[in-house]
């Protein structure tokens, strides 16, 4: 009899498996310098994965479980997350940091885990064939250099030759990532560019502004993080420089960024991979099954910001590459390696899009084995200060590839040389 | 007709005397503690952000540990609906520095009379990360816009009055008016400060401290009381320059960092003097400046400003230890 039992029992196990949770580590920054900025993300995304288990039961029935960890935008932190978090069954690291990204490519790429360094990170991991582990769809910093310098040549007819161009950057890996690329350009197409470098943390910014006052470039663009935002556009807004011919990559594009400013920062605009605003019905669900039912991430105050639409945005592409690679593994609950695979097969389409209430609120991509880039799209949005909002202000748009492509290529297989590395996807 | 380039120079120079008013607001919280009780104020910068951080807060009716307030009882309370006028808003925060004051004085350094250096610096790191810890559980992260109504941008008057000095490629001096705000405030600050301690028995009281404690205790001083006051103007001073600084980058986390800004200020002007500090802040405003305007952005990539001032204030150290106001330390043996 009891051996009987003890046969029962091992088949009902077998039968119906216990299922694990996904966990989605979160390495976030809520305290710290950069805090305004790690907020709205880490929001953004625990709040998409409790809109899933609330509304859909989780991802394929299987709950979603976020597992946050604080970095305070400190590389060494941001190590020590990872290394704490990995054994949990990780699916898949969001850093939102390029200083930490760089320390774990090596780390997730020995470890199996994929990581998704959205619009962020080391650029040259868009090449699949060298990075087997990293994605950063569906934009990054080249693209985001180069669809600077397309809207200057929408709003100049085609022609920004004899033009003047001033990069305002932090003077870090970050804010360097985009200069070879604005050279390319520059050279490609005849203006002339200048570089002002901006120490950590930015809060003193006089002499590049005074700089800018003296040289009066056509426009000014800026790759800046934290306070640096928001002091650059309050000194733009001092030495009235012309608004409208301002303009920051996505990191430079919050709310944070232009509201300390006031009226100052009316007509800054900023290039966005991703839609602005929460005029989308997925906010609708948002409001019903997570902000009502008071299970909404931090305060609930962020929804609809621009950093809060990225992580939400950045939750919603892990979660359909999640779907992706239930499909082709046939289990609903994935390890990370089969998550990789995932995101190596992950088709977005408008029409997934428009399913998931989120119509337009990105663009259309396919990911490959050789392509884990993403189509390098973005669109530009310009601030207005009366109604304390963003607007696009443009279609979302191609970046001029024929330049980053071949910086791509020439990076990485720097990289796989540096490392040894056989190619892959041949 | 003056040639541009100097024109720039000059201006240069006179925005890094502004830069450096700011500069030595900062430095001077650190001078009144040092001076006084030889405490290296590590959480200087914070108090900063603290001051600031509480002005907003009440400014614009926060409710203060909402967050934790929602999180325990399940409300949904973020603001009081109120918006408290500026100056009540600034004296509130004075008084809220006062209970600081107390607070660091009764928790913390009542225990540890007679330590080494070196512990009481420890203590004030820890002081420092716990107020952050504590300011952000309060008040929140989020950047906050601080409008108490000093006017920014540049003063068009300046610019215009001197346009004519210069060719057509110079377009007037700019000066930013918050700057200037900042060094008359600076200046009335220094004055009232010197004063409260040249004429007012707590003032004389805080002097015959900062010169030897045991002497003082002597003649009945209170060691507890003279503290308490002068971690309050410290705190005072502190809010005065996350008043300024705010108003310049909105309220927020990375404030706490320009204490950075004030170290080479201290090691130049000396630790002992409110003097010191101005003329220090000055020094270093005008000399990364032009430093970056001369040599910094044309030949080495610019950003030179933060490990310049520091390198300033090194050669100082080797010809002056002390700073340049700072008592020479004389140790009989």
């Amino acid at each position: 009899m009891k051996r009987l039992a003890t046969v029962t029992v091992a088949a009902v196990m077998a039968a119906a498996p216990v299922m694990a949770d996904l966990v989605f580590p979160s390495l976030s920054y809520r305290t710290g310098a950069y805090a305004a900025g790690g907020i709205p993300f880490a929001d953004g995304y625990a709040d998409y994965m409790t809109l899933l288990n609330e509304r859909d039961g989780g991802i394929g029935g299987v709950m979603t479980r976020i597992l946050e960890c604080e970095t305070g935008y400190n590389t060494e932190k941001g190590v020590e997350c990872y290394e704490a978090t990995k054994g949990e069954g990780s699916l898949v690291y969001q850093p939102l940091s390029t200083g930490i990204t760089y320390q774990l490519i090596p780390k997730v790429t020995a470890d199996g885990i994929p990581m998704h360094t959205m619009g962020y990170g080391r650029t040259s991991a868009a090449n699949g064939k060298v990075f087997s582990n990293v994605f950063n769809y569906p934009a990054n910093y080249w693209n985001g250099a180069s669809l600077v310098v397309n809207h200057l040549l929408d709003i100049n007819g085609g022609d920004i030759k004899g033009k003047k161009l001033s990069l305002v950057y932090h003077n870090s890996g970050y804010g360097k990532e985009p200069i070879r690329t604005f050279e390319e350009l520059a050279s490609k197409h005849g203006f002339e560019l200048t570089l002002l470098a901006v120490d950590h943390p930015g809060q003193e910014q006089k002499s590049q502004w005074l700089q800018i006052r003296r040289e009066r470039p056509d426009y000014v663009t800026m790759w800046g993080w934290g306070v640096m935002n928001a002091v650059a556009i309050q000194e733009a807004a001092n030495i009235k420089f012309p608004m409208e011919n301002f303009i920051g990559v996505w990191w430079s594009g919050s709310e944070n960024a232009v509201l300390p400013a006031g009226d100052g920062a009316h007509g800054y605009k900023a290039i966005t991979f991703h839609n602005v605003g929460s005029d989308f019905p997925v906010f609708d669900d948002l409001a019903k099954y997570v902000l009502d039912t008071g299970k909404a991430a931090g305060a609930g105050d962020q929804i609809g910001t621009a950093i809060y639409n990225r992580g939400f945005y950045a939750a919603m592409l892990a979660a359909e590459a999640v779907k992706t690679a239930q499909k082709i593994h046939g289990v609903a609950d994935i390890t990370p390696a089969m998550m990789r695979d995932g995101m190596e097969a992950l088709e977005i389409t408008e029409a997934v899009m428009t399913d998931l209430g989120m119509p337009n609120f990105g663009p259309s991509f396919k990911v490959s084995c050789e392509n884990h880039g993403g189509p390098g799209t973005g669109a530009v949005a310009q601030w207005d200060a009366t109604n304390k909002k963003w607007s696009l202000i443009s279609d979302f748009a191609e970046s001029d590839m024929s330049v980053i492509q071949p910086l791509i290529d020439a990076d990485s297989a720097a990289y796989a040389a540096e490392n040894s590395m056989e190619t892959r996807c041949n | 007709m003056l040639p541009d380039q100097f024109l720039f120079a000059v201006e240069v120079m006179l925005n890094g005397l502004m830069a450096g008013v700011l500069y030595a607001l900062v430095a001077l919280g650190f001078v009144l503690i040092f001076k006084a009780s030889g405490i290296f104020n590590y959480a200087q910068g914070v108090m900063a952000l603290f001051g600031a951080l509480t002005l907003v807060g009440i400014m614009d009716g926060q409710v203060p540990f909402a967050h934790l307030i929602n999180a325990i009882f399940g409300t949904d309370v973020h603001h009081f609906g109120w918006h408290v006028p500026a100056f009540l808003s600034i004296l509130l925060v004075m008084v809220v520095m006062v209970g600081l004051a107390w607070c660091v004085q009764h928790f913390i350094f009542r225990h540890l009379v007679g330590q080494e250096p070196i512990i009481l610096f420890m203590a004030t790191i820890g002081l420092a990360y716990f107020m952050e810890g504590f300011g952000d559980l309060m008040w929140n992260s989020e950047i906050k816009k601080l409008d108490i109504g000093i006017p920014q941008g540049g003063s068009m008057w300046i610019e215009e009055a001197t346009t004519f000095l210069g060719g057509s490629n110079f377009y007037g001096f700019f000066i930013d008016k918050l700057e200037i705000v900042a060094s008359v405030v600076a200046v009335v600050l220094v004055i009232i400060l010197v004063a409260f301690a040249q004429y007012t028995k707590q003032g004389r009281a805080m002097r015959a401290v900062a010169d030897d404690h045991q002497a003082a205790l002597s003649v009945g001083i209170s060691l507890s009381f003279i503290w308490v006051l002068v971690w309050s103007l410290a705190g005072f001073v502190a809010l005065v320059a996350g008043i300024m600084w705010g108003a310049k980058s909105g309220v927020q986390f990375s404030l706490s960092l320009i204490a950075l800004k004030a170290l080479p200020v201290l090691m130049l002007g000396g630790f002992t003097s409110i003097p010191g500090a101005i003329v220090g802040g000055l020094i270093v405003g005008v000399g990364e400046k032009l430093f970056e305007f001369l040599i910094g952005a044309p030949f080495l990539g610019g950003a030179t400003e933060n490990w310049f001032a520091y390198m300033l204030a090194l050669l100082f150290l080797v010809f002056r230890p002390q700073g340049l106001f700072g008592e020479k330390i004389i140790e009989r043996v």
